[in-house]
């Protein structure tokens, strides 16, 4: 949350329009897993790569799908939609993995069905959402963004990259 | 400009010479008579005092001046070298030690004065040097200066001077300053010129301004000097004084000066008339030494009274050791990621060439390509090599400490240390440090007996403890053997079942070797009193994670009553390796090859049962088998009737076989990490990238056995 509130004077940045004397704006990537629709904030991107061939690491949580070499470095891949407990992945021509970066655990790379577009929100369009678990399950959503009438779930990252959730 | 810059080479050097003086300090014990030892303390101990001075490390100063006050005694031979002063002297190591950790830390020495020491230090030289003193100051003083007004080269008479600075002079001496040329010689083992100019440069600011630098400043920062530079200074400060404080600084070998005079200078001169200059000489040569003060001193980094031949051999005789370059540990990290990158590309292109069919690649690509392997082996080579330091510098400081148990403990010991000069990776010999000491440690205290029980068994009073250190293979082992009590099984088995470690059940049915490892785990120790030393329970089992992040292993072997040996194994390098690649359930693998023992096919009904695990007979061996596919969840492709591929490894001096489906090759790989994320999974130490892009794992098979 605290990285949340640092990133407005960044935002502004990169949002670059007139309008950043009056709102501060944030950008989000927009993705799908399954028939929901996340956001995920760009300035945690690292970059986004297509599907290519995964080493499974044996042993470890399922969640895991293996590591991926990423231009000579070997980067962990998970499989977001395992992570919140749904199917597993479909791999279609659309898949993704999106390099996500991580200062304590080092970068990380998550399978998305697709990515669809960039979004702009700003800040006073976003609802927060208190990080409370329902029913045990973890909560990695950490707010909620509305955008040409439709809303985007916003990915709290590092709940997501967080090993200790599940 | 600030010193701040230097204090890294001040940090490096001052531990270098604290080492040293350790190391000398304890030759001196052994032998008191030894000059050589005295003079290289002296030496040792002066450059230090120089170094912290100039750095404003005031109270490190003053007790390494009283230091070297001792030491010069005892090289006049005023004072006889007494086990006590010894103590004293360690003591005062020590002390200069945390001086030197607070600076390291918080680059500040701290405010321990260390009165005490310093008290005793004085006490040494009142005791026992009958006023010997300011004879032997004054006739060190009194030798430079012969030699110096004799060596007069004065460079400074060769600068060419502008009218500016020509009218500044004059207008200087007009006010009753003093001009003073200076030539500044910095030793030729100097690395870093420019840094020991700089400190001379500032070392004269703070006393005095300087006029003409000869060759001009910004040449000297950027080292465009050979050995020595000339300086023009203008001062109301005493001549000696500005030669001190240039002399103070570490690493310049003289420094000559005298009051400058225009009319010497051979610039200035040639443009007079050759009568009235040669009559200016005369007269300059008459006043000379009618003045107190002109009088050229020579101040020599080290002050024989010696002629001038003498520094000269001892310069050659220096160890090359010193035509050495400082290199940050990083940008050595750099190189060897670049070359790991390279051998990446490298096996991409061997993978390219041996999938390409129809026979494109003509025999002089493979040639190129073979070509190229071998460029990219030596090269890795080469990097590792120069990653490579002799464990030297971390087992140097062990006798001492040896020394000190000895003392504490009060158990007579010694140490014999062999293959100091083995090298290992940079970066495990930082680390290796700290579990020698604890095994060395561990040895004298536990290992070793008292003086009544070794005499009852019939061993000599002063116990060994050896430090063996030499490579095998790709490995380097270091062995810390004693002669003392070894482990007693029993009170290990005791101890264990006290403690809940074990049942009495487990107990009875593990081995004395399996019990023996009982001592790596957590708060284990069986010392029957905690001593200052070892035994608060947490050693070994620190001992061995260290080791074991170092992709490590120790191993112990004990007979009671005769010794121990702890043997400590380690890798090279920890960056590239050669590895075996195996397919097991489709998926690649690699398993380092300095684990590997052999590779042996094994019919189906070769495998037996024992205690329903199953193991092969090996030319008389029995070794217990690893189905690799079932440890790491796959299908194997490998049918029921076929024979089975078996890898056997190794570790320590057990042995198991790991069944694969298919063997792939030698290949060299570069270890990366999995990162943070993956470390649940303990059978894999890393992975690597393969020639077709993919990333392989590599089994941990000490994890597997």
């Amino acid at each position: 949350m605290e990285q949340l509130n640092t990133t407005n004077s960044v935002g502004l940045d990169t949002a670059g329009d007139e309008r950043k004397a009056i709102v501060e704006t944030l950008q989000f990537i927009v993705i799908s897993v399954g028939e929901e629709q996340y956001g995920i904030d760009i300035r945690y991107i690292d970059n986004i790569v297509r599907m290519q061939h995964i080493t499974r690491v044996p042993k470890v949580s399922a969640y895991l799908k293996g590591v991926i070499n990423l231009r000579g470095e070997v980067l962990p891949v998970m499989s977001i939609r395992l992570r919140m407990g749904l199917d597993a992945d479909e791999i279609t021509r659309a898949s993704r993995i999106i390099i996500l970066r991580s200062e304590q655990e080092g970068n990380v790379g998550v399978i998305v069905d697709e990515v669809k577009e960039v979004v702009t929100l700003p800040v006073n369009e976003i609802e927060k959402v208190s990080r409370e678990a329902k029913d045990g399950k973890p909560v990695f959503i950490s707010g909620i963004g509305k955008y040409n009438g439709e809303l985007i779930s916003l990915l709290d990252l590092s709940s997501i990259t967080l090993e200790e959730n599940v | 400009m600030d010193t701040s810059q230097y204090l890294e080479i001040f940090l490096d050097e001052t531990k270098e010479h604290l080492q040293n003086l350790n190391t000398q300090i304890l030759e001196l014990e052994s032998d008191p008579e030894s000059m050589d030892t005295v003079n290289e303390i002296f030496r040792a101990a002066h450059s230090l005092k120089g170094m912290a001075g100039t750095m404003g490390y005031k109270r490190m100063q003053n007790l390494t001046h009283d230091m070297e006050n001792v030491f010069s005694e005892v090289r006049n031979g005023n004072i006889k070298v007494q086990p006590d002063m010894i103590d004293v002297l360690f003591q005062c190591l020590d002390a200069l030690e945390e001086y030197t950790n607070n600076i390291q830390s918080s680059a500040d020495e701290g405010t321990n004065d260390n009165e005490p020491l310093i008290k005793q230090l004085n006490d040494i030289l009142n005791g026992n040097k009958g006023g010997g003193e300011a004879p032997a100051a004054a006739s060190a003083e009194e030798a430079p200066k012969a030699e110096s007004t004799e060596s007069g080269d004065a460079k400074w008479n060769n600068i060419v001077f502008d009218e500016s600075q020509i009218s500044v002079i004059n207008e200087a001496k007009s006010q009753g300053k003093e001009v003073f040329g200076l030539t500044v010689e910095v030793q030729e083992s100097c690395i870093l010129k420019a840094a020991r100019a700089f400190l001379v440069f500032k070392a004269l600011e703070e006393r005095g301004e300087i006029l003409v630098s000869d060759p001009n400043a910004q040449d000297v920062e950027d080292e465009k000097f050979d050995k020595d530079f000339t300086l023009v200074v203008v001062s109301e400060v005493p001549l000696e004084e500005l030669i001190k404080a240039a002399s103070s600084v570490s690493e310049i070998a003289g420094v000559i000066g005298a009051p400058l005079n225009l009319e010497e200078n051979k610039n200035i001169k040639a443009a007079q008339d050759a009568a009235a200059t040669e009559a200016a000489q005369a007269k300059e040569k008459e006043s000379a030494p009618a003045a107190s003060a002109p009088a050229p001193v020579k101040k020599k980094e080290e002050p024989k009274a010696a002629p001038a031949a003498k520094p000269g051999d001892k310069k050659i005789s220096k160890p090359v050791a010193n035509r050495t370059v400082r290199v940050d540990i990083e940008k050595l990290d750099g190189l060897m990621n670049l070359v790991s990158e390279l051998i990446i590309a490298k096996n991409s292109l061997v993978s390219a060439s041996s999938q390409s069919e129809s026979g494109a690649t003509s025999p002089a690509f493979n040639e190129q390509i073979e070509y190229l392997e071998s460029v990219t082996t030596n090269l890795h080579e080469s990097v590792m090599k120069v990653r490579m330091v002799p464990i030297e510098s971390v087992v140097a400081k062990f006798p001492r400490m040896i020394r000190d148990l000895s003392k504490t403990l009060d158990k007579k010991m010694e140490l014999y240390m062999t293959g100091e000069e083995t090298e290992l990776d940079r970066t495990v010999v930082d680390e290796i440090g700290d579990p020698l000491m604890h095994l060395l440690r561990n040895s004298a205290d536990h290992g070793l007996e008292s003086a009544e029980v070794r005499a009852e068994r019939g061993k000599p009073p002063v116990g060994s403890i050896f430090l063996d250190a030499y490579q095998d293979g790709n490995n380097v082992i270091i062995e810390v053997r004693d002669d003392g009590n070894g482990i007693d099984v029993e009170a290990v088995r005791n101890k264990a079942i006290d403690r809940g470690t074990i049942t009495p059940e487990q107990a009875a049915s593990m081995s004395d070797k399996e019990i023996i490892n009982l001592l790596f785990l957590p708060s284990f120790s069986t010392a029957k009193q905690v001593t200052d030393i070892s035994g608060r329970g947490v050693g070994l089992d620190v001992v061995r994670s260290k080791i074991e992040a170092l992709s490590g292993e120790v191993e112990v072997k004990s007979e009671l009553g005769v010794g121990s040996t702890w043997t400590v194994r380690l890798p090279l390098t920890l960056a590239i390796i050669q590895a075996l690649m195996v397919v097991v359930g489709g998926e690649k693998y690699a398993i380092s090859l300095g684990s590997i023992e052999t590779l042996e096919t094994i019919e189906p009904d070769e495998i037996k049962l024992v205690q329903n695990e199953e193991v092969i007979n090996l030319r008389g061996t029995v070794i217990p088998l690893i189905r690799l596919p079932k440890v790491l969840d796959v299908e194997s492709t490998t049918d029921a009737g076929e024979s089975l591929v078996v890898v056997i490894v190794k570790k320590g001096d057990k042995l198991a076989g790991l069944v694969i489906d298919e063997l792939l090759g030698q290949q060299e790989i570069v270890i990366k990490s999995l990162g943070k994320y993956i470390k649940k999974c303990k059978f894999i130490s890393g992975a690597t990238i393969l020639g077709d892009g993919e990333v392989a794992l590599i089994l941990d098979t000490n994890a597997l056995i």
